[in-house]
């Protein structure tokens, strides 16, 4: 199930144009999905929280420029991050010793 | 066979997804798609398939082929899958200082220079040279802004160990006609304290500056072992085992004052801290790959141009990193260290904000839930990834071996296997029992709250065990003071 819509809302200003807010809501969405595929526990977590906190750290900025260039660097990531997954599945190995513990996919 | 029984382990963990063929049994599973299908489909990741091996061919190829004609019974596999007992779930890693992992985005970086683009960056003729050396200076460059050098005061090496002894052994044997004189403290690495000792065997000499018992060095005694034959000052950023962080700023004004070389072993500390060559003065950095999320063996030595360092280079050959260091630069691994570094840049503020709330809350808890424990240290000048608590009255090893489900270390992996306990403990003036009994916690990047909370209530909970066996702790309890027993020998 995706993340409810409350959240990505709330964090981005109504001023934007509505094609860019969208691309930063879908890149969002799928920086987290994909982030939630890695089988390493500490990337998983490190990935989910980054992205959150990153795009919740920029919520407000304003300029047109400054914003295409943190979605470019978003793109960029998100390669990173798809990549990274399947290299860390091909390769995956035992769980850690608190994931038996924990809620799955924090 | 095994081929098709590996495949049909794995086909099994995958939810059959509706299809054309979805009236097709089990037993005959045609998986369409790609890799990747499969993949996304295999969720968690990783779980059901067994633990990688290596030397089993069919775990690769099994990606490739993906149809199943089962028509024959299941023959039993030399490979079968352990149960997933406890056992097999795999320690928390609190251990940074001994090294750290990859960070994804420096492993993507690597991975083309490792695949597709292999040139020699020393090859001048063809394109596979120009695009490895392109590679090569751009991560020299991301390594030089990390610092605030110029890149071309950049040499790579294979790791901070190299560029220790390249800085130590180097400036002293160039200097060697006039200078005599190194100063050093008690709680270097072990490569520069043996770097030293060597250099003592060649004639130099050799000041080991004491440390005060909060781990950091009395400036004035600095001031007053400088002589006028001194070459170089050697004392390290953070240290690896306490944690500790030096006055380098003000260490560094006095050698340039007193016209003394400083060389700072900074492996610890690069990346973690902000660190600038020019307003801390200094003149040689030792830089480690392996500790700032990047690959292990290779590293980097900043030596200053202006005023310039002179360097006598230990490996001769054929003249490559300004003659400083001859021998091919490995690509892959330091376009991974320029990633490492660049990665370092950006991410320092947040990890530091992060990895300090985790660090407090550690030891918070530990020392609300247990008495007598010390932390080895200064608590303000201190990096708080690196936390070295010693627990009275309990054994290091045997805390070590409780806390089987947590990576730790008691003092450096250098010098773990030996029983001593360790240098850097004895120097900050710790007792001998306390120094057995500590344990260093490591705190990075990757580090969750659920793993630091898992380890302080692993910890509280052995030790607390192993005090109940433990007879001394009887006595403290009963109130008797240990230090005024008289051991009787029988």
């Amino acid at each position: 199930s995706g993340p409810s819509r409350r959240g990505p809302i709330y964090f981005f200003p109504s001023k934007m144009a509505a094609s860019s807010r969208a691309q930063v809501l879908d890149l969002y969405r799928a920086m987290l999905r994909e982030s939630k595929h890695f089988s390493a526990y500490n990337y998983r977590t490190y990935a989910v929280r980054r992205i959150r906190d990153a795009f919740r750290e920029n919520k407000n900025v304003k300029d047109p420029v400054e914003i295409q260039a943190l979605v470019n660097k978003a793109k960029r990531d998100l390669g990173i991050i798809r990549r990274q997954v399947l290299i860390g599945q091909m390769y995956s190995t035992d769980k850690l010793i608190i994931e038996n513990q924990e809620k799955p996919r924090t | 066979m095994l081929l098709r029984t590996a495949w049909r382990r794995a086909a099994a963990a995958v939810p059959v997804a509706p299809g054309p063929n979805s009236t097709a049994p089990t037993r005959g599973l045609r998986l369409r798609g790609t890799l990747r299908a499969l993949l996304a489909a295999t969720v968690p990741a990783g779980a059901d398939l067994p633990p990688w091996r290596g030397d089993a061919p069919e775990y690769y190829t099994a990606s490739l082929f993906l149809v199943d004609h089962a028509t024959q019974s299941d023959v039993p596999s030399a490979t079968a899958t352990p149960p997933q007992a406890e056992s097999e779930l795999r320690p928390l890693y609190m251990d940074v200082q001994a090294t750290t992992p990859l960070d994804p985005r420096v492993l993507d970086a690597m991975i083309p220079y490792l695949v597709n683009y292999y040139g020699n960056p020393h090859s001048r003729t063809h394109a596979y040279g120009w695009e490895s050396e392109a590679a090569m200076e751009h991560a020299r460059q991301q390594v030089a802004s990390l610092i605030g050098a110029d890149p071309r005061e950049i040499i790579f090496t294979s790791g901070a160990t190299e560029s220790n002894n390249i800085a130590i052994k180097g400036v002293a044997r160039f200097y060697r006609s006039r200078k005599k004189h190194l100063i050093t403290t008690q709680t270097e690495h072990k490569c520069v304290l043996d770097s030293c000792r060597s250099l003592e065997a060649e004639g130099f000499q050799v000041t080991y500056l004491p440390v005060k018992k909060s781990g950091i060095i009395d400036l004035k005694e600095l001031e007053s072992a400088i002589q006028p034959d001194t070459s170089l000052v050697s004392v390290m950023t953070v240290n690896n085992e306490i944690g500790v962080k030096q006055p380098i700023a003000e260490i560094g004004r006095i050698c340039s004052s007193r016209k003394v070389y400083f060389h700072t072993d900074a492996a610890q500390a690069v990346g973690k801290i902000p660190l600038d060559v020019n307003d801390m003065k200094i003149d040689l950095m030792s830089i480690s790959g392996h500790k700032i999320y990047g690959p292990k063996g290779v590293g980097a030595i900043y030596i200053r141009r202006r005023p310039r360092v002179r360097v006598e280079a230990l490996q001769s050959g054929g003249g490559q990193e300004r003659g400083m260091r001859s021998g091919t630069v490995p690509t892959p691994l330091v376009v991974g260290l320029g990633a490492a570094c660049e990665v370092a840049q950006q991410e320092m503020e947040y990890d530091h904000k992060r990895i300090s709330k985790l660090a407090e809350r550690l030891t918070q808890k530990i020392m609300k839930s247990l008495p007598d424990v010390v932390m080895n240290g200064d608590p303000e000048h201190h990096y708080p990834g690196c936390i070295n608590l010693s627990f009275a009255y309990v054994e290091g090893e045997s805390l070590l071996m409780a806390l089987k489900d947590v990576a730790l270390s008691s003092g450096s992996a250098c010098t773990s296997a030996s029983l001593e306990p360790s240098y850097v403990l004895r120097a900050i003036g710790t007792d001998e029992d306390l120094a057995h009994s500590s344990i260093r916690f490591g705190i990075g990047r990757f580090t969750t709250e659920e793993e630091v909370d898992y380890t302080v209530e692993k910890c509280i909970h052995h030790v607390k065990r192993l005090r109940e066996m433990s007879p001394l702790w009887e006595m403290v309890q009963d109130g008797i003071d240990l230090k005024s027993i008289k051991w009787t020998q029988h």
